[in-house]
This record gives C-alpha cells, structure tokens and sequence, in this order.
C-alpha cells in the first residue's frame, strides 16, 4: 500500500480518487442538475401562464415541485452528517474527552455548541459528524456533503464515531473523500436551510481555507 | 510517555504505555498493537502538526497511536 494512502481508499482501486479537481466536477454537475429541475418544471409553468393566466395555480404547483426537489436534495445532505448530541453515560463522556483532546481548543468550543468537529484540510474545511461530513469549500459559497461511517459502529459512543471519522481524514483527506459517498453538492446557503438550528453556527463560522495548492 | 489506546465501547481503552528508556514497556506495546492489527483494527499515529498517519508498525517516538476500525461510505 502507498504510504500516506487511507487503508479503506486503497481496498477500492475501483472508485476513482478524490481531488481539487473531481470536487469541481461533480459541483458543476450538481449545479447543472439543479438548473435541469427548474427549466424542466419552470419552464412549463411559464408557458402555461403565457397561454392561460387563469391556469396559474397549476404554474405554481409546478414551481412548487421543483422548489421542494431542490429542498429534498439539500435535506439529504443536511440529515447525513448526523451531529452528536450530549454526552450522558459515562463511555460518551469518556470518548467525548478523547475528541476534545484530539480536536484542539478551537475546535472543542463549536464541538460543544453544534455537535460537529471542525477540521481543516487543503480540499476546504470539513465539519465531521457521526456518519457523515460536510466539506465547506475554500470561500464559504459552495458544500459538499458525504455520508461515510464506521463499519462496525453499533457498540461505539458518538464521540468516538465523530473520533473515527477525525483521524481517517487526518490520515488521507482525499482519500476519506474517495470512500465517502456523496448525498449533496450546492450552495452553503440550501443547506444551511435545511440544518437544525443549533447546527448553523457550524456553517457560519468557518472562514474560507486558504486557497489549494 | 506514550501511549496505544484503542477507540472502542468503553469510550476508549489504554492498550500500553512506553518510555523511550523502558525496553520491556515497549515490547510489551509492539505485542499488543500487532495484536490488534491482526483483528482487523487500523492505527493511526498522531503527528505533532496536528495530523494523523497510517501505521503498519509502532512507532515507538510517537506520543499518541490510536487503533480504530475501518470506515466506509455510507
């Protein structure tokens, strides 16, 4: 195996590799995605309009309908990630301190407050949860969200989910990308909709990551 | 001192503990981080930038190696 290379990324020769490059690919297809939902309904509704004005409640089931597609899409993303919630019993508190001392001072506070760990990368800044992250691209305007667990997780403490997740990213930040499975790719502001309350201060306190090399 | 620990129900376990001075220590280490490699676990050796790497073997200068198990799309 390639030194550096996450283990689990290697075990998939198959699953083309993660990069600057394949993130804006499949940006620009979910962009295209989302725009072929609002021609292909909004279209429609315009034309029906322009034909019968007095057919505008049936225009505006349509826009309704691509409007909610768009929602849906970004809901998926949001529910993915899966923050961790308090720590009750004594195993959660004990891994929740490990995440704390792994995480850093920084980090430890939004960890508290939203239930995701913040983690800086070269491919932007990831905001880990317990079965998913998002990955906040460098200026803030574009998310990209995936769903990756661990395998065996029944048993684990959140924390110790969150901690699993943490260290394969640290380990190979393109490769966690490639074994992570993609559930929505938009606009930072469709998903900050759709996330609970307490997790939106995750999303707006990450700054724009340097530009990648 | 450095330490093994695994990520595991318990929150997490110390496998080991070793001194760059104390040989027994570190064996006793390396025996039980192979151990846990051989059931399947990964580990994950904490650099001092922050970052992690993957290990195959001990790194006995390392201060944190964390075991965990592998992850996978969800």
């Amino acid at each position: 195996m390639e030194a550096g290379v996450l283990s689990e990324a290697a075990a998939m020769p198959w699953r083309r590799r993660a990069s600057e490059k394949t993130l804006r690919k499949e940006g620009r297809i979910w962009t295209l995605w989302s725009v072929a939902i609002l021609i292909t309904f909004g279209l429609p509704a315009v034309v029906l309009v322009w034909i019968e004005p007095l057919a505008f409640p049936v225009s505006a089931i349509f826009l309704g309908h691509a409007i909610a597609v768009l929602h849906l899409q970004a809901r998926r993303g949001a529910r993915g990630v899966k923050p961790m919630d308090g720590a009750a019993t004594p195993p959660e508190r004990r891994a929740l301190g490990l995440l704390g001392d792994l995480v850093g001072h920084d980090a430890r506070e939004l960890l508290t407050r939203t239930g995701l760990a913040l983690e800086r990368g070269r491919l932007g800044t990831w905001l880990v949860g317990q079965e998913g992250a998002i990955l906040v691209r460098p200026g803030g305007h574009r998310v990209h969200c995936f769903c990756v667990r661990v395998g065996e997780a029944g048993d684990l403490p959140a924390a110790d989910r969150v901690a699993h997740l943490l260290l394969a990213l640290r380990e190979d930040e393109e490769g966690f990308a490639t074994v992570a499975n993609r559930n929505f790719s938009g606009a930072s502001w469709r998903l900050r909709l759709e996330l609970p309350g307490r997790v939106r201060p995750a999303l707006a306190v990450t700054p724009p990551s340097p530009s990648p090399r | 001192m450095s330490r093994l620990i695994r990520l595991d129900r318990t929150g997490h376990t110390e496998l080991a503990s070793w001194t760059a001075e104390d040989s027994e220590s570190q064996r006793a280490a390396i025996e039980a981080f192979r151990r846990e490699l051989d059931e399947g676990m990964l580990a994950s050796a904490t650099l001092a930038d922050g970052s992690a790497e993957v290990v195959r073997e001990l790194p006995l200068d390392a201060d944190l190696v964390v075991l965990r198990r592998p992850i996978a799309g969800g």
